[in-house]
């Protein structure tokens, strides 16, 4: 077997995978609900939601946390997901990581909490001012605020506790942020600085400014009556996206070195694309020109045509302008096949969770490959008629997967594709 | 070897304090520092000098979906593409590769502090923080704010569309995007890459974090290595500096003229235990093989002015006495992720220049270089984390 691409470089394979979500924690777990197309979406009760226009996400609540906070819950999901992930690869030993770490992280600011908590100390009575906060600041006695939410303390926590190589990386492209540092990763391999790398993307953002924010740009769902409905990739009646949490990690290897420790391999990626939009802040450009050009890259960069994909893990987030574009650029793409390739959206089960969407449905991705069974885009039962394609329905279907491209779109233009498969070719 | 590759730096974008020119830094450098001590009293601040915006973001439209610390970084990367004689080069622009450095955006500091003051006597906390949010957040704020929304505009503004990552953590963030663009150029992975960040310190939200952390100093100006007297501690600063790395011959081929070599970055996670900083400034010095020759070289340093952190470097400098030493945080505060970038930038500068600037410092530390300069070794030791060292080089 070649140790080498297409082009020349290191072949990048999978050794381990972890994964968290409102499905529950763990790659079993996941498995088995997904195939059978249940939804992670519910309720939310983490938050006093009245007054909401959405008041359902899929939330991570079976993890007790003593100091809530996005960050502190993202480096639990991720630990979580990393944990899995190195125990299945069994590479290098307990606390000592052989490659560096590159994380997927939501922006990390302080959050009400903290801001109150700053209020009480500093016992103003009369009009509220920022001097007022910066008075309780200086007693000092609030280090640890700062710690938990500095950008960078998710990614050093991590590197510490798994020992893991080098600076680690923090990154976000919005909605494709976990993609990325899988392609940051693969690169590394590629170049030979590395024999490994941790890539995780993890994301715990549900909290009230969140849900505002998107509610404010009209992005979310508010089918609240029924939630495990409301997320409904490429449906007529699709309404929004739903926010959720998770992590999912991968442990990359160089297959050459993962071939020499004995360690199995559980799938290769095998190609990155990216591509820029400079149309809108948050809106694709219409021509779609960047996302066609963004799954190419990734076709290219893995050494395959478009005939060789054999289904398509949709970025599918159930907003009405992102499964139209989406739908746009496959057929492009893919021609007169787009209509026979099987593709779905996990995100009709999971929900959208954003920075680490990307990491989630990779470790999704080569779980379709390893059981050859294909997970369903739930709650389709009003098809979208400008929407033609074979979206696997409501229910898993058992299929012959080669190559398999997920896709990743999101705010600030940013697209990234990933082209994974089974084994080495 | 003659078909080796080679990173060069070929356009370089700044805005600082000191102006929005390399010109005006070179002049600014060599005239005594200074920094604000009213506007966010007690704390001193290194605030960015006004510019026009319109000359880098001629939409009036694209400048209000943005918030300062997207404006000055759009507009230094704008400088930086205009210095690279790429501006409006749509072809290049999209098969150029970005990475900015970038924390988060601008909070509505008023909306917070009604709210909070609200929030003192609301009989449902939830409630009532929800419908205050509903109606006083404005939609385009979030967008103004979001971390990778400063690359997200330079797309938009400017047209960089190969590709475009945000990394984030701080000084770690700007060292880790110049060594990645830096790595990816090496390997062939990219030919041509608009790499840098900013960051706006003049807004009292980011002033918070390091009160809390007890990091910064108060009431008057006080240059970098003559901190530790008073116990140490940093002056912010805002900054946006932007790069344009390029591989040689793809310059060359385009006729550019370059400004300096980045002939190597590495990067560090050091914990903050005593000598753990001089160990990791030691290990990636010696990385640096013997490359350096000291006569003609000089350190640009990152220091913070924390203590002991500052100390450690300082040690580790004087045991490399023979180079001189600037610290850019007495100039230009700092600024945690655009730091590092900045100071490459500066490095370059000089090294076009073929001289270093004045010192500004009475602690000894710094001293004036006559001898021509040929190679600058710039340090980055955050204020929490985020270690590096990079070598720039003259091009002859």
């Amino acid at each position: 077997m070649a140790k080498t691409d297409h082009a020349g470089r290191p072949i990048v394979v999978v050794t381990g995978m972890g994964i968290t979500t409102s499905l529950g924690a763990g790659r079993e777990d996941n498995w088995r609900k997904l195939s059978a197309g249940e939804s992670g979406i519910r309720e939310i009760t983490r938050i006093s939601t009245e007054g909401l226009k959405t008041r359902i996400a899929g939330t991570i609540d079976f993890i007790p946390i003593e100091q809530h906070s996005s960050p502190e819950l993202s480096e639990w999901l991720a630990k979580m997901a990393a944990e899995e992930a190195i125990a299945q690869s069994n590479i290098g030993s307990r606390g000592d990581f052989p490659g560096p770490l590159f994380i997927a992280v939501a922006p990390v600011e302080i959050e009400w909490e903290q801001r109150e908590e700053l209020v009480r100390a500093s016992a103003a009575t009369g009009d509220l001012s920022y001097a007022d906060l910066m008075r309780a600041g200086e007693t000092g006695e609030f280090g640890h605020i700062y710690e938990r939410f500095l950008f960078g303390s998710i990614a050093a926590n991590i590197a510490e506790r798994f020992g893991t190589k080098g600076s680690p990386i923090s990154l976000s492209t919005a909605c494709a942020s976990g993609a990325s540092a899988i392609q940051l990763g693969v690169e590394a391999i590629r170049r030979g600085e590395t024999d490994s790398a941790l890539c995780i993307g993890t994301d715990a953002s549900v909290n009230a400014e969140s849900l505002i924010r998107f509610s404010l740009l009209s992005a979310l769902s508010t089918s609240n009556d029924q939630p495990q409905r409301a997320s409904r990739p490429f449906s007529k009646d699709r309404d929004g996206f739903v926010m959720a949490e998770g992590a999912g990690a991968l442990v990359l290897e160089r297959f050459e070195a993962a071939q020499a420790r004995g360690a199995k391999i559980l799938g290769v990626l095998e190609g990155c694309g990216e591509m820029a939009d400079s149309f809108h802040r948050t809106r694709s450009s219409p021509d779609g020109k960047p996302s066609i050009g963004c799954m190419r890259n990734a076709l290219n960069d893995a050494g395959l045509s478009p005939e060789d994909i054999d289904y398509i893990n949709a970025h599918g987030t159930s907003t009405p302008e992102n499964d139209k574009n989406e739908y746009l650029s496959v057929s492009a793409v893919f021609g007169e096949r787009a209509k026979g390739i099987p593709i779905s959206a996990n995100k009709s089960m999971i929900g959208h969770t954003i920075s680490a969407a990307g990491a989630i449905e990779s470790v999704i991705s080569l779980l379709t490959l390893e059981h050859q069974r294909i997970p369903p885009t739930i709650n389709y039962d009003v098809p979208d008629p400008a929407i033609p394609l074979d979206v696997v329905p409501n229910k898993a279907r058992d299929g012959r997967v080669t190559h398999v491209i997920s896709n990743s779109f999101g705010f600030g233009g940013q697209n990234v594709s990933l082209v994974m498969s089974r084994e080495p070719r | 070897m003659a078909d080796a590759r080679e990173v060069w730096i070929t356009g370089v974008g700044l805005l600082t304090c000191l102006g929005d020119s390399v010109d005006a830094h070179w002049q600014r450098l060599h005239e005594p520092s200074s920094a604000d001590t009213t506007s966010f009293a007690p704390y001193v601040l290194h605030r960015a000098v006004t510019v026009d915006f319109d000359r880098q973001i001629p939409k009036k439209g694209d400048q209000r979906q943005m918030e300062t610390w997207q404006r000055i970084g759009v507009y230094a990367a704008g400088l930086a593409l205009e210095s690279a004689g790429m501006k409006g080069n749509t072809e290049l622009l999209s098969k150029t590769d970005m990475i900015v450095a970038a924390g988060g955006g601008e909070r509505d500091g008023k909306v917070d502090i009604s709210i909070l003051d609200g929030l003192r006597s609301a009989n449902d906390r939830g409630a009532y923080l929800n419908q205050r949010l509903m109606s006083d957040l404005r939609p385009t704020l979030f967008l103004a704010q979001l971390s990778n929304l400063m690359a997200g505009n330079i797309s938009i503004v400017h047209g960089v569309t190969g590709s475009s990552r945000t990394f984030m953590g701080e000084e770690s963030a700007g060292v880790d995007a110049m060594r990645i663009a830096h790595a990816r150029i090496m390997a062939g992975q990219s030919d041509i890459a608009l790499v840098g960040g900013a960051c706006n310190a003049e807004r009292f939200e980011l002033i918070l974090y390091y009160v809390v952390a007890k990091a910064l100093t108060h009431d008057k100006h006080t240059r970098v290595w003559e901190r530790a007297a008073q116990g140490g501690g940093m002056e912010l600063g805002t900054i946006a500096a932007f790069l344009m790395l390029e591989e040689r011959r793809h310059a060359v081929n385009r006729g550019a003229k370059p400004f300096a070599r980045l002939a190597r970055i590495d990067s560090h996670q050091a914990k903050r235990a005593p000598g753990a900083v001089k160990t990791v400034l030691d290990g990636m010095w010696s990385g640096l093989a013997g490359r350096v020759k000291p006569e003609n070289a000089a350190f640009i340093s990152g220091a913070t002015g924390l203590e002991p952190i500052t100390s450690e470097e300082r040690a580790f400098l004087a045991s490399h006495a023979d180079l001189a030493v600037r610290a850019t945080g007495t100039h230009l505060g700092h600024a945690l992720e655009p730091q590092f970038p900045a100071n490459i930038a500066l490095a370059a500068m000089a090294l076009q220049r073929g001289q270093l600037y004045w010192p500004c410092d009475s602690s000894g530390v710094e001293r004036p270089m006559n001898a021509p300069l040929r190679q600058v070794v710039v340090t980055s030791i955050g204020h929490r984390r985020g270690e590096g060292m990079a070598l720039v080089e003259a091009i002859e």
